[in-house]
């Protein structure tokens, strides 16, 4: 490791160490009250104690359910209409319109709608995820076919490519840094969406009904905990999940340099 | 870049005349409505729950009329706009200050990595419980939430200048005020007006969230949100469907528009 490196940890070290003794020194300070802004030893005690007992890998469990179903069907729906926008001027002329009109709609503004519609529950928070991450990826997977580069297509097309091996041995592998990028943004769109409407939808379980109801009892300590949670799993899929899809196709079809962010 | 793409896959634009165009993009919605039309009318379901397209835009028409849903629409950008502002400014300062000083870089970057990956709307209840229900806590955290993809595009912009045009500006005796003015500013700028722009968006999408929990007295969400109470599904359609206006007007009218007069003048894309 460079010296410059190292330096640049310590640095980082210290700040979040500098942040949160200025947490700590504020929630001890006795200028707010402990149940609104607990200790760090209190939050990390309430994290282990939720994470033993069961409950908060229950609720992360039911939140990561209805945020992978959504956004299954959201792929299974919007892959291949996105791929068939791209390939056919009809299907294009019809979507696009509709699909311009509906994006600008924050997928919250359907929850209440969903509610009157499906009640409380499962069926509420997997449509909102649905509709939050359909978007991304229906317009990815058409901007990613109509980018393929059509030199590529003519040359297939010349060494007797057919139909088939056309589609599936240049088309798609020459749309996948775009398909890859709107399935990113539809992940991190729907774990906003699946967190709003569990706090404005859910009944008892998931980790937004978690902080939504911990307000009710002023249990600051467990919707920090939550937080750290909901933090950790967001995190984990963006550079585990993703990073490692994007390893195993775009990276190595060499599509795009390996990406730093 | 997209015209020549279709002009050499065969896929030209013919020159079409305006109505065609017109009716070439109202054809979808005026198929959709007709099914909304007739599954409302069918009396498969409630017609509470189900209104007809006639009810929602009577319901439209009466709200407009009596001043309450341009007060909610007003309210509600008023909001955008001052959570967006602070978004605006304490992001661009953070990422030019990340992306110039690598002590900053340092010292910020953890910070806002730890920030960025747990959802805005996940810290509403906190900052409800600490700072209250209703109008300082949904522009703070309006702002809170846009602010990180303003910060990270800066930084990157900022890094993403060339450094032989830094030195080229120095060798001709640029100071470190004319330097930022005249080179790194517009140089990082494509990726602050992106930056922006997903900010924006950022904070539209969470607004709507938070109006719904902050109980704040008027704003669409809280609308949409409170006729949910009284099974008043015409109301809360004809209030979803301004949100999409609204939505539509900021990418169109705000963004396209920034965007011509900036970066695309000075060519810095196209």
């Amino acid at each position: 490791m460079s010296p410059e490196r190292i330096r640049s940890i310590r640095r980082g070290a210290l700040t979040l160490l500098l942040a949160a003794a200025i947490y700590e020194a504020l929630a001890r300070s006795g200028w707010f009250a402990p149940a609104l802004m607990p200790t760090l030893e209190k939050i990390a005690a309430t994290l282990v104690t939720v994470l033993a007992d069961g409950s908060m890998l229950a609720h992360a469990a039911t939140t990561l359910y209805r945020v992978l179903f959504g956004f299954s069907l959201a792929i299974v729906a919007g892959l291949p209409l996105g791929i068939l926008m791209g390939r056919s001027r009809a299907v294009e002329n019809f979507v696009l319109p509709l699909a311009s009109a509906l994006m600008p709609i924050p997928s919250l503004a359907w929850v209440p709608v969903f509610i009157l519609w499906f009640g409380l529950g499962n069926t509420v928070s997997i449509l909102i995820v649905f509709y939050a991450s359909l978007f991304p990826v229906l317009l990815n997977a058409w901007a990613g076919v109509r980018a393929v580069n059509p030199l590529w297509l003519r040359a297939a097309g010349a060494m007797g490519a057919d139909e088939q091996a056309l589609f599936w041995k240049v088309i798609i592998p020459g749309a996948s840094p775009f398909i890859i990028t709107g399935l990113r943004q539809a992940f991190l769109r729907a774990w906003v969406a699946v967190v709003g409407a569990e706090m404005l939808a859910a009944s008892d379980w998931g980790l937004g009904w978690v902080i939504f109801d911990a307000k009710e009892f002023l249990n600051a300590d467990l919707m920090l905990a939550a937080l750290a949670v909901i933090g950790a799993i967001g995190f984990a899929f963006e550079r585990l999940v993703f990073g490692a899809l994007e390893r195993a196709t775009v990276q190595r079809w060499g599509m795009v340099r390996s990406t730093s962010a | 870049m997209t015209d020549a793409v279709l002009n050499a896959a065969g896929l030209a634009p013919r020159a079409e005349p305006r109505w065609r165009a017109i009716w070439r993009n109202a054809f979808p919605f005026l198929v959709v409505g007709a099914i909304w039309e007739t599954v409302a009318r069918a009396g498969v379901f409630p017609p509470r729950l189900f209104p007809s397209l006639e009810a929602i835009a009577a319901a439209f028409w009466r709200l407009t009329l009596n001043g309450i849903l341009p007060h909610h629409a007003l309210d509600t950008l008023l909001r955008l706009g001052a959570g967006f502002a602070l978004a605006a400014t304490a992001g661009t300062i953070i990422g030019l200050l990340m992306g110039r000083s690598r002590f900053a870089e340092d010292c910020l970057l953890p910070l806002v990595s730890i920030g960025a990956p747990i959802p805005g709307l996940a810290y509403a209840p906190l900052f409800l419980l600490w700072f209250g229900l209703g109008n300082f806590s949904t522009v703070l955290l309006v702002g809170f939430a846009a602010a990180f993809p303003i910060i990270f595009n800066t930084w990157t912009g900022v890094k993403a200048v060339k450094d032989i045009w830094v030195r080229s500006a120095q060798a001709m005796g640029a100071d470190n005020p004319r330097l930022f003015r005249y080179v790194i500013l517009p140089g990082a700028l494509p990726y602050i007006l992106t930056g922006l722009r997903l900010g924006l968006a950022q904070a539209w999408r969470i607004l709507v969230g938070v109006e719904m929990l902050a109980a704040v007295p008027w704003g669409l969400g809280w609308m949409i949100f409170g006729a949910r109470e009284f099974l008043n599904m015409d109301v809360m359609l004809a209030g979803v469907a301004v949100i999409a206006i609204i939505g539509l007007a900021l990418e169109k009218l705000v963004f396209q528009r920034l965007e011509n007069y900036t970066v695309v003048r000075w060519g810095m894309m196209t």
